[in-house]
């Protein structure tokens, strides 16, 4: 069945009530039937939970064949968590059919792909799919199809019921003996662990895995106590380097800053740009660097920002810090200004993912955006923005927060080179769809702005600050005529991965790659 | 033109293709790999292809690295490969003529 993005979504996918995704806003007044969670009673008061080891803590949570354990991604590529506790449970335990539900998954979690390959992860639900495990989710070896939901979308998954875990694995940069978890005052710092909550508050069981104990209580907890069965205490939870960079810079890449310069303009153009706007930004190149032409706009007209929220980097707290700035929420860090500013600097918030983005709560903070600044790996003339599958339709990204916030915010500005190499951003098809064209409103492209027809307002407000835009069409137009049309990938039956709407509908699927020849068919 | 003997051109970088070019016997033996395969590396076979044959060449072992070049690039460098081969690169080059 063609879905409102007009990709075709198989009819084995649309069963138990699922259906196809209907355009923006469809599940509003809808109800949600919350999943009411099972957890183990401790009455009995426990002097520590700490346990000696993870094989431990599995065989205390009653782990066994066929389970999913969920994991969160506040370290990034620097991750050991999620690769010892799956080595922990296949290789000590025996376990196998296992699934992981993940915030993210990344480079760091190669690993994961032999377990695939071996048949003993079965299922992998996340945002984020790279690097080898990309690979052998693509070329079909994971026995379901991956299921792939944005930031808001897991939440709203596992608060619905639609994702059961039986344990949740917390990586705690901090915590005490009975498990009060904090992301700062350890070894292996991330700030935020807001993308844990909502596991911790929904699994069967929770296991706090650390390499910092700290003095009960741990306070303020980011997962408290009362919902932690075990703790662990390891050497490592990761590698503190690859977690939070030393510092997010600003490009000082011409292409970069001359399009964040013309995303900076549109921002000033349109009427949402007053005293107290809020403002999401990626931290990529040239949305990185639309902070600081941004800042400039804002001195000119004497007007503060009221609040940011997202993945938090060093110049967004740059501005909080000199008051630019109302109050920074926050969901992850991304570099070590970040994190040592989380609950540190006056004004610097945590969130839940739930708060964040989920589309099936009662308000969450993406819906009060007036900005958000992303980027893409490729866009269509129907502004479908693509940020999960390579040009070869490999899975190699993420949706993130992106679907979330291009939904939720007044005006979405997606920035771009392009083309990148002889790939071109701008195209026909996106591979993937990732976030919807009815989302998506502005895009910004080295070689000239375009605006989504939907938005004749937007269009009104360009026109009258005098900042020349195109139609979409010409860009893509422009791109082919520098790197040539591109063949149309060749796909097999099979699907690899379904990508879930944030609202839980079906937004498009990734099939298995064919190989390629070089001979015509 | 003739391939006389091994000849490189081009590197490893983003957007750019090595091309190496060797005498052979009997037609043009084509080795590609591209990071853009899927979309375009059927027009990377015919440029390089219609490249050898405005240079006249025959016969050769062509081995190309293409790490997402445009076009122009690629025929350059297979250009600049081929000469290489012939000792011509030096002087007197067909610019405009042969080479365009």
């Amino acid at each position: 069945m063609k879905n409102a993005v007009g990709r075709e979504i198989p009819d084995f996918l649309l069963k138990d009530g699922r259906e196809v995704y209907q355009g923006k806003n469809y599940m509003d007044g809808k109800y949600i039937q919350k999943a009411s969670p099972r957890t183990r009673r401790y009455e009995k008061p426990q002097e520590s939970k700490i346990v000696e080891t993870l094989a431990d803590a599995l065989r205390q949570c009653g782990a066994k064949s066929g389970m999913t354990f969920s994991f969160h991604h506040h370290l990034r590529d620097g991750d050991y968590v999620v690769n010892m506790v799956m080595k922990a449970a296949i290789e000590e335990l025996g376990l196998d059919e296992l699934t992981i539900a993940a915030s993210s998954l990344g480079n760091a979690h190669d690993p994961i792909a032999d377990y695939i390959e071996q048949g003993k992860v079965v299922g992998i639900q996340t945002s984020g799919i790279r690097g080898r495990m990309g690979e052998v989710v693509s070329a079909g070896k994971l026995r379901t199809p991956a299921v792939i939901r944005s930031h808001g979308g897991r939440p709203r998954a596992i608060e619905g019921g639609e994702v059961h875990i039986d344990i949740a694995f917390i990586a705690a940069p901090t915590s005490d003996c009975v498990g009060n978890c904090r992301g700062i005052g350890g070894k292996s710092n991330c700030g935020s662990m807001g993308y844990a909550m909502t596991d911790a508050k929904y699994a069967d069981h929770v296991v706090v895995v650390t390499d910092c104990l700290v003095d009960f209580p741990n306070m303020p907890a980011s997962v408290e106590a009362i919902d932690v069965d075990a703790v662990v205490v390891v050497d490592s939870i990761g590698n503190p380097k690859k977690i939070a960079s030393a510092a997010a810079r600003i490009s000082q890449n011409p292409r970069d800053l001359m399009m964040a310069e013309d995303v900076a303009r549109v921002i000033a153009a349109t009427p949402y740009f007053k005293e107290g706007f809020s403002f999401q930004t990626g931290v990529g190149g040239p949305s990185l660097a639309a902070n600081l032409f941004l800042e400039k706009y804002m001195d000119e007209r004497n007007i503060k920002m009221g609040w940011a929220i997202g993945g938090i980097c060093g110049p967004m707290v740059e501005l909080l810090k000199k008051g630019k700035v109302g109050k920074v929420i926050d969901v992850q860090d991304f570099d070590l200004d970040a994190v040592n500013s989380i609950n540190q600097t006056p004004n610097h918030f945590e969130m839940s993912a739930s708060q964040y983005a989920n589309p099936a709560n009662k308000g969450a903070f993406v819906n009060k955006l007036d900005f958000v600044v992303l980027a893409a790996l490729e866009i269509d003339t129907g502004f479908n923005v693509n940020v999960l599958t390579g040009s070869d339709g490999v899975l190699r990204g993420a949706p993130g927060g992106h679907p979330d916030t291009a939904a939720g915010a007044k005006c979405c500005i997606i920035v771009t080179p392009l083309i990148r190499g002889r790939m071109a951003t701008v195209c026909e098809h996106v591979v993937t769809v990732t976030t919807p064209g009815d989302c998506v409103d502005v895009l910004v492209t080295d070689y000239g702005i375009a605006v989504n027809p939907l938005r004749g307002d937007l269009i009104e407000c360009l026109d009258k600050a005098g900042i020349k835009h195109v139609p979409i069409e010409e860009l893509k137009e422009k791109a082919y005529s520098l790197v040539g049309r591109p063949d149309d990938l060749q796909w097999e039956d099979k699907v690899v991965a379904v990508l879930e709407a944030r609202d839980g509908t079906i937004l498009d699927v990734v099939r298995k790659i064919k190989p390629y020849t070089l001979e015509q068919e | 033109m003739e391939i006389k003997k091994p000849a490189i051109a081009g590197t490893l970088e983003s957007s750019d293709a090595q091309v190496a070019v060797e005498p052979a016997e009997d037609g043009i033996e084509l080795y590609l790999e591209s990071s853009v395969m899927n979309q375009y590396g059927r027009q990377i076979k015919a440029t390089v292809l219609e490249t050898l044959e405005r240079l006249g060449v025959e016969n050769a072992r062509v081995t190309v690295v293409d790490k997402g070049a445009l076009d122009c690039t690629i025929k350059a460098r297979v250009e600049c490969a081929v000469f290489r081969s012939c000792d011509a690169s030096a002087a007197n080059i067909p610019w405009g003529g042969v080479v365009r």
